[in-house]
């Protein structure tokens, strides 16, 4: 009996601190991130960093201005979002409303196979195949661009969207639409006046949840893009706040490589202010 | 009764009928366009030479078979950290907390590593793992890496698996006089089975196609090491980083494409194995 | 329960199945030569770091050494000649790798030159010219020339690709041609490889990469009328060339296996390896 009791007492214990490591984790990761971010922005400067339009790290007098990867990183993510979200919450009306049950599990399947495809993957592609396009049909001297990286970011970003859009749009209850349909409205009527904005908390968190994908992709990003430090444009070689720190990385010493982290703090922090949106957005969409 | 529609509505409706058909249209096509580019240029240059040779400067052949183990190297040392970690937060979360207040900033803090982009999680592990614990570029590094990352993954399929348990079944244990663990490791655990497998797979989905958190901590050899302990702590280039390295840093496109056929049919396999494992170990 | 366990058992099992085919290599303690009467067998394993120009050479070295003295494991990892550098100061690996001398803010190493590599000045397959010289090269990298004709090419615009700022290349590029942080570039890459196949799909491009990875897919052209070859690396007539080094740290102990690599790329059964490599054995 008394043998039982100790093990008992073990494995509540054990899951005790597994329950922990998740937290620990999030705190390690977080504490790092300030840890390393803040020398270097007390060095060069809050606004100069953040502001500054120059990024010359290795040169004899380095400047650290990011503000080309903040405002690439957030003209890329709005691009990708003006393509996807449409066609990822029209595919999702498809997926929800229209599809008979044998099509919509077929494209279901095939936005699951999407979302899993690796980012190397789309990054092969969109260096192989959409890179050249983009040089001949716009007759630039040079392919690699921001439409590149936004066209990619556009596609990694659906699976996304759809998939959490469709869930919302399933939730809606059903006597909404049957209602809509009795007061004489057409089912396009329904699913755009009655449905999608019902399901619109729901929507939104894919949105989101799409837009934080968008915000983090590195490698895909970097094979299409061109990786210098220009201001953004649309047909420029741009460098994301992403690949600023996977290129330079590996390679960095002294205020360079606390600079690195600086840019990995305002990405992380980028982050955490859409995943409390997030989470703003889903708790009104449960008390509704 | 007559119910004609007004021009104007009729036209609403055929031309948001026709955008979404479009979109749908555009995704299902894109996916198509996507692999089947791939499994073009890629199908055929799978050879036996490439699956089971080590690149050779020498002979100046390429060999992904070094790839292939040590991503089996990472999935293996990730899963058997992240499993059971993940597993006994879960159950913890789901069967032993009591205080809700508690439970939701443990949510809350595996909501947060999930939306953390993974060259953080690169930028993080070179630092602590690489760098402050010592063990340089190495496949014990990538992984431990990887099962922060996996771990909010495995927590919540195993949470949602622990969820559907009927409380019936927790209640007539206790009125059996079964204590808390016992009750776990012979009911709930075993009714959740098909959760935990599910997030299993999930999570090495996750591991194949990861890139940027690898390359940073796993680094990107390619020397064939078949011991898996001395594997551990040498430097070594999963398939997504094979890809990459092949691909972009060194122009051999055939071989890329090789990989992502590879990478895909894995991906259509841990697909179908979910979906599988879902309906075989059900328990109803 | 029961099939998650069978199913590791099964996993664990095949592994080490797979592991005992083999025969088992020591533990990852470099250094590790048991006493022996004949030559002593070197094992362990050796982590190198660092330039990505050098790929083939040190591929083929590694290959070569490693024939002879099976039980050692060297790994690879191209990652820049300036993360080399960095790797080996903080000794994260047993040996840096990088295609530009030290500079003299990075102390505490020793470097050791084992070869001598030309930087080729490439330019697509379809592109006319052939010769450029040092000042036209450096107008094309600032940009104070943009469009091919002012060398002797057709009317179109220049495309700059060029190398991140860690790059061995790129820093021996742009200091002997006198344009050290004024170049203005369209793509920066971060390998060799990279930069030819960038080249090598867009007409418009000119970039530089080392010539052990240069193939037929772009064309090298020559500059002050010398081509990028060995002999002209060797006796000096092609400007364009830098050193190959092995960097390793003053302060820590090399272990036997990594003392005898780099012995091996210094000793005269790698001249022919490095020659088949594409550099030239530095003497």
């Amino acid at each position: 009996m008394k043998i039982k009791a100790v093990m008992e007492k073990t494995m509540s214990c054990l899951f005790f601190i597994c329950g922990m490591v998740t937290i620990a984790a999030v705190i390690t990761i977080s504490v790092y991130m300030v840890l390393s971010g803040i020398p270097a922005i007390k060095e060069v400067g809050l606004s100069e960093f953040l502001l500054g339009q120059v990024w010359k790290s290795t040169a004899a007098e380095p400047q650290f201005g990011i503000l080309p990867f903040i405002l690439t990183s957030v003209y890329g993510t709005l691009g990708a979002c003006l393509i996807g979200v449409p066609v990822g919450i029209m595919t999702a009306v498809f997926l929800a409303k229209i599809a008979s049950t044998r099509v919509a599990a077929t494209v279901n399947t095939a936005v699951e196979l999407l979302a899993g495809i690796p980012s190397v993957v789309y990054g092969l592609i969109g260096m192989i195949v959409l890179v050249p396009a983009i040089m001949q049909l716009f007759q630039l001297k040079n392919g690699t661009s921001l439409l590149a990286a936004i066209i990619v970011l556009a596609v990694m970003i659906l699976p996304s969207i759809i998939s959490v859009s469709r869930t919302a749009l399933m939730a809606v209850p059903k006597e909404y639409e049957e209602a809509s349909y009795a007061l004489g409205a057409t089912k396009m009527e329904t699913i755009f006046k009655v449905s999608i904005p019902a399901a619109k908390s729901g929507i939104a968190a894919g949105i989101v949840l799409g837009i934080g994908r968008a915000i983090g992709e590195a490698m895909a990003v970097m094979m299409v893009a061109g990786n210098v430090a220009n201001m953004p444009g649309l047909f420029k070689s741009v460098t994301f706040l992403t690949t600023a720190i996977a290129k330079e990385m590996s390679y960095a010493s002294g205020l360079q490589k606390q600079a690195l982290y600086s840019i990995a703090l305002v990405l992380f922090i980028f982050i955490m202010i859409i995943n409390v949106i997030l989470n703003a957005v889903l708790k009104r969409g449960d008390k509704r | 009764m007559k119910n004609r529609l007004s021009a104007k509505r009729r036209a609403y409706g055929t031309i948001l009928k026709g955008f979404i058909l479009l979109c749908a249209g555009i995704t299902v096509m894109l996916l198509a366009i996507l692999i089947g580019f791939i499994f073009y240029r890629g199908l055929g240059n799978i050879t036996w030479e490439l699956l089971t040779t080590a690149r050779s400067a020498l002979k100046n052949t390429i060999g992904i078979l070094p790839n292939i183990l040590y991503t089996l190297y990472i999935i293996l040392t990730t899963l058997v950290i992240a499993l059971p970690v993940g597993i006994g937060a879960a159950i913890y979360l789901n069967e032993y907390a009591a205080n809700k207040r508690f439970v939701r900033v443990i949510e809350f803090a595996t909501e947060t590593l999930t939306g953390i982009p993974s060259i953080i999680y690169g930028l993080v592990g070179y630092l602590f793992f690489c760098q402050k614990l010592g063990l340089g570029s190495s496949i014990l590094a990538g992984s431990l890496t990887l099962v922060i990352m996996t771990l909010p993954t495995i927590v919540r399929t195993t949470q949602e698996a622990l969820k559907t348990v009927p409380d019936s079944y927790r209640e007539g244990a206790v009125a059996l006089g079964a204590t808390k663990w016992y009750m776990i490791r012979t009911i709930i655990l075993p009714s959740s089975l098909d959760g935990v497998v599910g997030g299993a797979i999930l999570s090495i989905g996750r591991i194949v196609g990861e890139s940027a958190a690898l390359i940073f901590t796993a680094g990107t050899g390619y020397a064939l090491v078949t011991h898996y302990l001395q594997a551990l702590g040498t430097s070594g280039g999963s398939l997504s980083v094979a890809l990459y390295v092949y691909a972009f840093e060194q122009g051999e496109f055939d071989v890329g494409f090789a990989i992502a056929s590879i990478l895909i049919i894995i991906v259509l396999i841990i697909n179908f194995m979910t979906k599988f494992v879902k309906r075989k170990l059900k328990k109803v | 329960m029961k099939k998650m366990i069978g199913l590791i058992t099964v996993f664990v099992i095949a592994l080490t199945l797979l592991a005992g085919c083999n025969s088992s290599p020591q533990t990852s303690s470099p250094g590790t030569t048991p006493p022996n009467t004949t030559a002593p067998k070197l094992s362990g394993t050796i982590s190198t770091n660092g330039s990505t120009s050098m790929e083939k050479v040190v591929a083929s070295l590694i290959e070569a050494f490693k024939a002879e003295n099976p039980d050692v494991t060297i790994t690879y990892d191209a990652t820049g000649s300036g993360s080399g550098i960095t790797a080996a100061t903080e000794g994260t690996a047993d040996i840096g790798l990088s295609s530009r001398n030290l500079k003299d803010s990075e102390t505490g190493l020793d470097a050791t030159i084992i070869a001598l590599d030309g930087i080729a000045m490439i330019v697509n397959n379809t592109n006319v010219v052939d010769n450029l010289t040092i000042e036209q090269i450096a107008g094309l990298f600032t940009g104070e020339i943009t469009n091919w004709s002012q060398v002797g090419g057709a009317d179109a615009p220049v495309a700059v690709i060029g190398r991140e700022a860690g790059s061995g290349t790129r820093d021996g590029f742009e200091s002997i041609i006198g344009v050290t942080e004024e170049c203005i570039y369209d793509q920066e890459l971060t390998s060799t490889g990279a930069v030819i196949t960038a080249v090598s799909s867009n007409q418009y491009a000119i970039g530089y990469a080392s010539l052990s990875a240069v193939s037929s897919e772009v064309k090298s052209v020559t500059v002050e009328g010398v081509q990028c070859t060995e002999d002209t690396i060797l006796d000096g007539t092609y400007a364009i060339q830098r050193p190959f080094v092995m960097v390793t740290s003053s302060s820590k102990e090399l272990s036997a296996a990594a003392k005898a690599f780099i012995e091996f790329a210094l000793s005269d059964e790698a001249t022919e390896i490095i020659a088949n490599a594409g550099a030239v054995q530095a003497r």
